[in-house]
């Protein structure tokens, strides 16, 4: 087994939205369990990513405004840089998920993240056919989300010491608690 | 397992150790806090199954369905000998065998309650 190594000295942040920094990943979690649900909280509050959870693919097509009835405005602004979704769940499954936000223009580009706690070839052959970047089996270990986190770091251009030394600044210069997250049109 | 002793062996996987892991000193809690939603949970599923298993009609799809719930949530706090017994529930289910499930229901009950006690000792004597 990996040591987990944990970055002891630096602050892990339990709302990173204090901090008021732009550069934090933000992932929306989808589960039906909640022991799960608070299980992958954990492991991307640690691995230092803003996170919101919801416990059904219907909620997470609403948060996205993705839902029945598609609203256009105030959407814009939503900023979600990873989706990690259980695939069996009750009505829709991630899998279907997974579609729909591959169907959506706004959220195509979104990288999606297959969990399951079952080890069964074919699904894990559709759902990266249908466009699922990665696929866990769980239980997700810490060093999977890491592992994540910084190939959509590369990705996103952004640099954690960059955010950190910001964090420090930040804290020194008294900003508002409540700062605006950079607004990305999508 | 350093922390737990000779008590917890077989009960618990390292999945346990990683939540401990998961600790810091602003969430000090957080393993006795999935515990305590771990066991909300299981004892709402035992219910259902109870209910299920109660009514004599075995409708193995919808057992197989709580089962599935159940090792889940089992494998996510390192329950080991719970998750074991799921997993042969479960093959019973398919091979629709109602004996065989109601045997190892009773069994999967006995572990999960001594769990349930270790556990609480556990969380305890961390005070």
């Amino acid at each position: 087994m990996a040591e987990v190594l944990l970055p002891r000295k630096m602050e892990i942040p339990n709302d990173p939205s204090k901090f008021g920094s732009p550069d934090l990943l933000h992932v929306l979690a989808v589960d039906d369990s909640h022991v799960d649900r608070k299980f992958i909280e954990r492991l991307l509050r640690v691995s230092s990513c803003k996170v919101t959870v919801v416990d059904s693919a219907t909620r997470a097509l609403q948060y996205l405004g993705l839902g029945v009835e598609e609203k256009s405005v105030g959407f814009q602004d939503l900023k979600v840089n990873l989706i990690m979704t259980d695939y069996s769940m009750p009505g829709m499954t991630g899998y279907e998920l997974l579609k729909k936000i591959k169907e959506s223009s706004a959220f195509r580009q979104v990288p999606v993240v297959i969990m399951s706690s079952e080890n069964i070839l074919p699904r894990i052959d559709r759902c990266l056919e249908e466009g699922a970047e990665d696929f866990l089996l769980k239980p997700v270990k810490l060093s999977d989300v890491e592992r994540l986190r910084d190939s959509l770091m590369k990705v996103e251009d952004l640099s954690f010491t960059k955010s950190t030394q910001k964090r420090e600044l930040e804290t020194e210069n008294a900003y508002p608690v409540h700062s605006q997250l950079k607004r990305a049109k999508i | 397992m350093t922390n737990m002793g000779k008590c917890m062996q077989g009960y618990l996987d390292e999945q346990f150790m990683e939540l401990e892991e998961l600790q810091d000193d602003a969430n000090p809690n957080f393993v006795e806090e999935v515990s305590a939603l771990y066991f909300k949970d299981s004892a709402r599923l035992i219910n259902n199954i109870d209910q299920a298993l109660e009514r004599g009609s075995f409708d193995f799809n919808r057992l197989d369905s709580y089962m599935h719930q159940f090792k889940g949530s089992s494998t996510s706090i390192g329950a080991s000998k719970v998750k074991a017994e799921c997993t042969t529930f479960r093959e019973y289910c398919r091979a629709g065998n109602a004996e065989g499930c109601l045997r190892t229901f009773q069994q999967l009950k006995k572990e999960h309650s001594t769990l349930r006690k270790k556990l609480e000792h556990y969380f305890q004597a961390r005070q």
